[in-house]
């Protein structure tokens, strides 16, 4: 009797066809197709690989950029922050000395590492990707094992091009039905985070899988993926199908000729088999969800736009007291409707919300509109390439016009380690993936929302249900 | 890396749920390109007052925890960024070890690569002992990794899951890229099968 081969998920099949050794009693080793590497976790690293007397063992397979504390002044502007310009210069003498491919400063395709690795088509299907940062989850929305690692790592990434990894755990989230229009991938990645909470997923790699993340264009799994840290989990993964296949064809890295066809046969066989099993299963109906704000300083702490800052006094006691910390922290009282938040910042921008199809979702918004008198409203495009690719559709216009800033690619206020920051106390909606105190600017007030909503906001003074916007 | 085998010190009760990486060490000071040097800029936005003058209220700045080399947290300690210099500044600060029902998982790995001690307990012990801390004068904690144990002096004793693995590194603070190179037959024969893409390899 011919026995079946054993029914594997997504992850399984990745995880398996880079086993380089199973060491009795240690970590499995895993070998890593692309390490993409920025300013701000790499230096220590560099040094080091510096003082073992080791090189870098796959040049070409590591990848740099700047992104997490250039300004988004017009470039040629000179940094004032010298040490952030003395953080940049060591990672250009880095990539210089040890060969690897930089997106520097002054490329036309610089821009958020998590931005471009996708758009140049270095991400890829059944890829092993690491990144000296917690977002590198974004990648697996090409069915990808993408996973954020410390310095400590990338320093091992560089030595060996390998990883130690313990074998993680692996939740599949189901998505049925369909999301309702003016609900965004970053609703329903806020909606998860609010269900499961933000160490929901901590230990597990997550597959997000159903009709409702099928429907997702590339953008949208991105920014699912992307969030998925905020859970907890170590990546998040989105089988790769035709979409994926459609959107990474004639990218100026990925395969050409024959080698795209055998890149293609091999993508179409890495979805999970049925049956495959997953350590825990989570269904969410998409039906159920909404366009989301959060009121607090974890993106777990979400609210519906329709609903209210919600009471703290039923919950259980550790609970209830980091809710109250972050109301007073928020400025916020218990039972105040969300649309009767006022508001003085708006940034549009970060891995999670700064490409094309965000871009064009604000702008609709936006257009034919003003924003409101007492906000301070910016755009910051994820990369050169989105920055240029809005220019030529007008879309700087509409968010000029509208008296939005129009800003050059980087990190920006996502977590304000250039110059735009929020003053204390200054509220702001943001498409950013992080609320933490202090976060874009000690003492500033950060809710999470979707490019819509955020642009929605900028106008309204408030935030606002997009689903009764009148679009222009 | 320094061993970690038997630590004894006094413990500090942070008693916080999801103590994020930007809490632990603020962006602004990630910009130096050395590993040292970060101590002083541990919990910064809880520690000093924006006028940079200390909070005396923090629990750190209590002359009772002066010292301490041991935090005690509530759940998902270092959830959110990446950044590894939430160790070093913990560490530069003095700690060796933090005690939290649940760690996120990219700083529990990069604590054990600085020969700093990620250590779970349950939900339980975690209250008890964030309690002794708060109530007994210099509180003091045994964190035994040899023996994988907390006690106390005054009757507590809990034992810790820790991979083993990890473990055993911490124990003899061994260099993880030196053993992973032990197999670079393995990698080379690796490679050798899966070349890099030729897109990558043309400059
Ligand atoms: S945009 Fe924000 S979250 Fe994304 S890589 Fe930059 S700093 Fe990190």
């Amino acid at each position: 009797m011919k026995t079946m081969a054993v029914a594997r998920t997504l992850f399984e099949k990745i995880w398996e066809a880079h086993l380089v050794a199973q060491p009795a009693g240690r970590s499995p080793i895993l070998y890593i197709d692309l390490h993409l590497v920025h300013e701000v976790t790499s230096p220590q690293a560099f040094d080091g690989l510096r003082a073992a007397g080791r090189n870098v063992r796959q040049p070409a397979r590591t990848v740099a950029t700047v992104d997490h504390n250039i300004p988004t002044e017009p470039r040629g502007t000179p940094i004032t922050d010298l040490i952030a310009a003395k953080q940049i210069a060591a990672l250009q003498s880095n990539c210089k000395e040890f060969g690897i491919r930089l997106f520097d400063m002054d490329s036309p395709e610089q821009g958020i590492v998590h931005v471009i690795g996708p758009e140049l088509g270095l991400t890829q299907p059944g890829m092993t990707i690491v990144c000296g940062d917690s977002h590198t989850s974004t990648h697996g929305a090409f069915g990808a094992l993408a996973f954020g690692i410390g310095t400590s790592e990338v320093e091992h990434v560089l030595a060996t091009q390998c990883l130690a990894q313990q074998r993680p755990k692996t939740m599949k989230i189901d998505v049925r039905g369909r999301l309702a229009e003016g609900v965004t991938a970053k609703d329903l990645a806020l909606g998860i985070i609010g269900q499961i909470g933000t160490d929901g997923a901590t230990g597990h790699v997550i597959e997000y899988a159903g009709p409702a993340v099928r429907a997702l264009s590339m953008e949208g799994r991105m920014t699912l993926c992307n969030m998925s840290i905020e859970a907890g989990a170590r990546a998040g993964m989105v089988a790769p199908d035709e979409t994926t296949i459609a959107y990474v064809k004639g990218k100026r890295f990925a395969p050409s000729g024959a080698e795209w066809e055998k890149a293609v046969a091999y993508w179409r066989s890495l979805p999970s088999d049925d049956g495959a099993e997953f350590d825990e299963v989570v269904e969410i109906d998409a039906a159920q969800l909404c366009p989301f704000v959060t009121w607090g300083t974890n993106p777990g702490m979400v609210a519906p736009v329709t609903g209210r800052v919600p009471e703290v006094k039923g919950l259980e006691e550790s609970d209830r007291r980091a809710a109250e910390l972050a109301l007073q922290y928020m400025g916020l009282e218990p039972g105040l409707r969300i649309e009767d938040i006022g508001i003085d910042r708006v940034f549009i921008g970060s891995c999670t919300n700064s490409r094309l199809e965000d871009l064009r979702a604000a702008a609709r918004v936006a257009r034919g509109h003003h924003v409101n008198a007492k906000v301070r409203a910016m755009v910051v495009p994820g990369s050169q390439t989105v920055k240029r690719a809005a220019e030529q559709e007008g879309l700087h216009r509409i968010f000029q016009d509208a008296g939005f800033e129009w800003r050059e690619s980087g990190c920006s206020m996502c977590l304000g380690m250039n110059p735009d920051i929020l003053q204390p106390g200054e509220r702001c909606a943001s498409t950013s993936n992080r609320n933490f105190e202090g976060r874009q600017g000690r003492g500033g007030r950060t809710h999470l929302v979707s490019p819509m909503m955020a642009a929605a906001a900028a106008i309204a003074g408030h935030f606002t249900d997009i689903r009764n916007w009148k679009y222009q | 890396m320094k061993p970690f085998t038997v630590h004894r010190g006094r413990v500090a009760p942070l008693d916080r749920v999801n103590v994020d990486t930007d809490q632990i060490i603020p962006k602004q000071f990630l910009k130096r390109i050395e590993k040292t040097g970060f101590g002083q800029f541990v919990f910064y936005d809880w520690r000093f007052g924006t006028d940079g003058k200390k909070n005396p209220d923090f629990v750190l700045h209590e002359p009772r925890y002066e010292g301490a080399s041991i935090l005690v947290a509530g759940k998902n300690f270092g959830c959110g960024s990446s950044r590894e210099h939430a160790v070093w500044a913990l560490a530069d600060f003095g700690f060796r070890a933090v005690i939290s029902s649940s760690f996120a998982d990219i700083f529990a790995n990069n604590s054990a690569k600085n020969g700093f001690l990620a250590v779970p307990l349950s939900d339980d012990e975690v209250a008890q002992l964030m309690q002794r801390a708060q109530e007994i004068d210099d509180y003091q904690l045994t964190i035994d990794l040899e023996k994988c144990e907390v006690r106390d002096d005054q009757g507590f004793r809990a034992k810790f899951p820790i991979e083993e693995f990890t473990r055993h590194c911490l124990l003899n603070g061994l260099d993880d890229i030196g053993l992973t190179l032990q197999h670079e037959a393995e990698i080379t024969a690796y490679e050798a099968s899966h070349p890099a893409p030729a897109t990558l390899r043309a400059s």
